[in-house]
Order: structure tokens, then sequence, then C-alpha cells
């Protein structure tokens, strides 16, 4: 029994060890035809046309676009929902929410996508013309809906995790329910939420099928939402689905491109880690 | 001080009015959770500018009843308070009477101590800041630590975490962040059950300094401790008031058997 949970373990460490090698080995072939310092400052993603261009800030561009969009809608509101089911939502209420968020939860990313270019995209032309049929802006709000359930429930347990003691403390000095919800309950939860909040930023920054159907696939370096961008995850996609022959320039190139998106995720995974590490030692 | 009248009634039961003003004034308070009741049509005075304790088993109902004096029981789902509280001559339960503003005007300190996570210095100041305090807030800070005799231990580190103190040291912070409010009365619901005998003898003799200024409620296990404190004694049984009067009174000449049994340490 214990040999089996060891070689569990182990086919969990080769695993990880074997998808870095093979990024790290693709990549490595792709930087020595393009060098590495081209492809971070570089302002050109041109990897279909002559000439070919690897500039990667256009891709981290529309990934930054669409993972900031989705934050300010899904964090917030995420947090909000939290709050609410703790401290305000009657019994009935809560029972009729939590549902609802595991269903929202459940829908596949694909659905999601599909949903802002027929619903969303509409109602922004609607509002605006010059929205592009393929926008930014769609995107990083169903993203943002899409990471909703998953702060709301992380944040659900990390307020409930506040001692009720604390709480009455502070509606005991005459605090209104909204006073001890932010100034008091938020502050004592707040390791869980940053990590809540990181997870999702992490979700956003990785989500593919969504921005890919909805933002397009436009390398464009530009902060306009309305616009048509393509973040890293959708190059990986567009690349792999296409009949890019193997052992192309553009064929590694999204080996150096899911290098940048592991980096960046594992920077995100330190950062909560350290945050949670942190926020933990003040509050107890 | 100690006055007031003690009525006989025809059968025995000795009813005790003590002298006006009142800080509060319970009438046919009846408390339920949902269909179990946990008070029942109590009747009690509480006369500025002293103590008094509530003492009784475990589950009589008396944090329960101190709890409706503050409207604390209003966040517990399926509580329910019937009757009048009066506080400055209206009735707390009025439909027109603000929750809020009344826990201003009458504070808290409770069982566990229970600062927040925060420094020492912001424990004392959120309750006058989301109050919308005006004065010096150093000199708040100053004065509501001293009134509470911790200044001197926690004088050169404000801005540490008041989770860093001791548990008397905290119980005494909390009771620094109940005065700051500047309120009329006190509620203390057993302050000094988790702590040590050295730190609940400093809480004690605070008490009696504090009561120049402020009217207590205090609810104790420790019979020792009502008589040490107290100027009046309530003695809570099954969710009825069985009997007040002046602290020697009950401990000494207790009119009920049951009070007598209780404070004799028959049962309890
Ligand atoms: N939140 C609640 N929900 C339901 N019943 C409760 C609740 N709080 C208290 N009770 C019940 O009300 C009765 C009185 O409880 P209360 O806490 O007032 O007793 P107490 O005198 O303070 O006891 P102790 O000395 O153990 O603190 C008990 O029977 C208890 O079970
Ligand atoms: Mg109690």
């Amino acid at each position: 029994m214990k040999k089996l949970l060891f070689a569990c373990a182990l086919f969990c460490i080769l695993i990880t060890l074997g998808i870095v090698l093979v990024l790290l080995s693709e990549a490595v072939l792709f930087f020595e035809e393009v060098p590495l310092l081209d492809f971070i400052t570089g302002t050109i993603w041109a990897p279909m046309f002559e000439p070919k261009s690897f500039g990667v800030l256009p891709l981290v561009c529309g990934t930054f676009l669409i993972t900031c969009g989705a934050a300010i809608i899904g964090l917030p509101s995420g947090l909000g929902v939290g709050l609410f089911l703790n401290d305000f939502a009657p019994n009935w209420l809560r029972s009729i929410i939590k549902p609802v968020l595991e269903i929202l939860a459940g829908i596949p990313t694909v659905v999601y996508g599909y949903f802002a270019l027929t619903v969303v995209t509409p109602l922004l032309q609607r509002m605006s013309p010059s929205v592009e049929v393929f926008n930014a802006a769609s995107a990083a709000m169903v993203v943002g809906v899409m990471v909703l359930p998953m702060v709301a429930s992380l944040c659900d347990d990390a307020i409930r995790a506040v001692p009720r003691s604390i709480k009455e403390a502070g509606y005991a000095l005459g605090a209104t329910k909204c006073e001890v919800a932010l100034q008091v309950t938020v502050p004592s939860a707040l390791s869980g939420i940053v990590a809540s909040f990181i997870l999702a930023i992490s979700r956003a920054f990785g989500e593919t099928m969504a921005v890919t159907l909805a933002a397009g696939s436009t390398p464009k370096l530009t902060l306009n939402p309305f616009e048509s961008v393509q973040t890293l995850t959708a190059y990986i996609a567009q690349v792999s689905t296409g009949d890019t022959p193997q052992g192309s320039l553009e064929y590694k190139s999204i080996f150096a491109v899911g290098m940048l998106l592991l980096v960046v995720t594992l920077f995100f995974n330190m950062l909560a880690y350290y945050l949670v590490k942190r926020f933990r030692t003040v509050t107890e | 001080m100690v006055t007031g009248n003690t009525n006989m009634s025809g059968n025995g039961q000795r009813s005790f009015d003590p002298s006006p003003p009142y800080a509060l004034e319970a009438r046919d308070v009846n408390v339920s959770y949902g269909t179990s009741r946990a008070v029942l049509d109590v009747n009690l005075k509480i006369p500025e500018h002293t103590i008094v304790a509530l003492i009784g088993p475990s589950g009589c109902g008396k944090s329960t009843l101190l709890r409706s004096f503050n409207r604390m029981n209003d966040f517990v789902r399926g509580a329910k308070v019937t009757g009048e509280i009066l506080f400055r001559d209206s009735n707390i339960y009025d439909k027109a009477a603000d929750p809020v503003l009344l826990r201003r005007q009458i504070g808290m300190v409770f069982q566990k101590p229970n600062p927040f996570p925060t420094s020492i210095r912001k424990n004392i100041t959120w309750g006058p800041k989301i109050n919308g305090y005006q004065g010096d807030y150093a000199a708040l800070v100053e004065t509501s630590l001293r009134r509470a005799a911790l200044w001197d231990e926690v004088s050169g580190k404000l801005d540490e975490s008041g989770l860093a103190l001791s548990g008397g040291q905290q119980q005494r912070l909390c009771i620094a962040r109940a005065i700051a409010m500047d309120p009329d009365v006190i509620l203390m619901d057993e302050p000094c059950s988790a702590l040590d005998p050295s730190s609940t003898l400093k809480i004690e003799n605070l008490l009696l300094e504090l009561k120049e200024r402020f009217t207590i409620v205090i609810v104790t296990h420790n019979m020792q401790q009502a008589r040490r404190v107290s100027d009046y004694t309530a003695f809570m049984y099954q969710g009825e008031l069985v009997e007040f009067g002046p602290t020697d009174g009950v401990f000494e000449t207790p009119q009920q058997e049951l009070t007598r049994d209780y404070v004799s340490g028959r049962f309890g």
C-alpha cells in the first residue's frame, strides 16, 4: 500500500518534471533562433507573415487586458457574494444562491465563449458601434463571471472561519452590519480572500477557450478593450489546432509562450503562498 | 451605595425595589429561542452607578438576559424578546428604537477576550471612529487604557498587535475598548472566567473604580466574585429571576430556599 501511494506521488513529480523538460528543450531551440531579449521586449507578434517577428508583448498585453478586466468584474463581486451569503442573506436565500453558484462553476468554458460572442458582444455593439466582433471586453466579462463562483465560495469559507466573537465585538461597539462586514470581517479573513483573488487571477490568466472565441486572434498592442486581441493561451491554441509543421519556428514558439505562462503562473502561486503566510501572522 | 425597599408579599415572595434612578429596567421580559424559552417574565431594576451581579446555574438564562439589554440577541437566529426594557426612559425594543445607537451607549465585555486582530491603538479607536468621534484620539487611547488599568503595561507598544497581550491584558483591552465609547452601562458576561487569579483580582478592583462613571451588570459563576464586587445580586434559576436584592442580603439571608441552596454551594 505504502509503495503504491509512493508511486502515485512519484508519478506526479515525474509528470511535472517531464512537462517542464519538454517545454524547456523546445523553448531552448526557439531561443536559438530568436534572441530572448527580442522575444520579451518586441512589440510585434507576426509568426505567420514575412518578415516573421516574435515580440511577445502584444500577447502579454492582450492577456493583461483580459485578466485585469476579469479581475475588476469577478473579484469584488465574488467577495460581495461571499459577504452577503454569510452576514446578510437569510437562510432561504443562501440555499438558493449556493447551488446557483455551483451551476455557474460547472458551465463549460466554451459555452462562456459562445455566450460572449452571441450575447455580450451584440449588447456592447448596441451601446457603441465601434465595438469589434471579437473584443477583449466581452472576453473579460465572461471570464470575470467564470471566476466569480470560485472567488465567492473561497471567500465564503474564509469569512465563515472568522470567529463570531470578533464580529460581536464590532456590533457591541455600535457598528452597523456593513461596518462590521467591511472593517472587521474582511480584514480578519484577508488571507483567505487574497488567496482566492490570486487563484482567480491565475485562472483568468490561463483561461483559453472563452478568450479564443470571444477576443479573437489578432495580436495587438492595445489597451482598448473594444478591439480584438490575442492572449498567450489563445495563440497556443491557434497554432496547436492549425496545420503548423512540426519543427518550424512557429511550432517552437508555442513552447516559448508556454514557458512564459508557466513562469507567470508559478509566480502567482508563490505570491499567493507568501501573502497567505504574511497575513496569517498578522491576524493570529 | 445600596438603598431601596423590600416588600414582603403574602406568599413570602420578596420583591426588592432599589431606589431610583435606574440605568436599566426590565419589565416582564421573556426571551425564547424558537420554541424553547430561556428567560421568563423577568422584572429587574438596575440602579445607576452600581454593580449588579447576575448569578445562577449554567443554562439558567443569565447570558440571554444580559444580551437582551443591548439587543445582541438580534443577531441570534430564532431569538425573540417580548416585554419592555427601559433605557433612558424609552423601551429599547420599540419599533422606532435604533439598536446600533443603543449599543454605543451600552457597552459589552465578553467571556472570552476578543480583541480585534489589529494594533492596541486601533482596538481602542475603532469604535469611536465609526461613530464619528471628533476629539483627540491619542488622549482617548491614553485615558481609556488608564481607566482599564492597562496603560502602564502597554504605553510603549500601542502599535503592536492586541493579540500579542496576555489573556488578562487582552480582557482589560476589551474593557478599555468599551470604555472608550463612554457608554452609560457596561455589560459583562463572565469577564474573568478565562483568566488567572491575579488578572481576575486586577479586573475586580478595576470594576470598583469604574462604577463611579458607569453602571455595570456582570454575569459571574464565581460566588466570591459576586460578593466582592457587586452591590446588588440577582439569582436566576431556569429562566426565572428567583431573588434580587442587596448582595449582602442575598448571600447572608436569602429568602428563597433555591437561593439558599445555590449560594451555599449545594448545587450549581
Ligand atoms: N443561540 C441559542 N439558540 C438556542 N438556544 C439557546 C441559544 N443560546 C442559549 N440557548 C438556550 O437558552 C438557555 C439559556 O442560555 P444562556 O446562555 O442564557 O445560559 P447562561 O445562564 O448564560 O449559562 P452559562 O452559565 O452556561 O453561560 C439554555 O437552555 C440554552 O440552551
Ligand atoms: Mg452564559
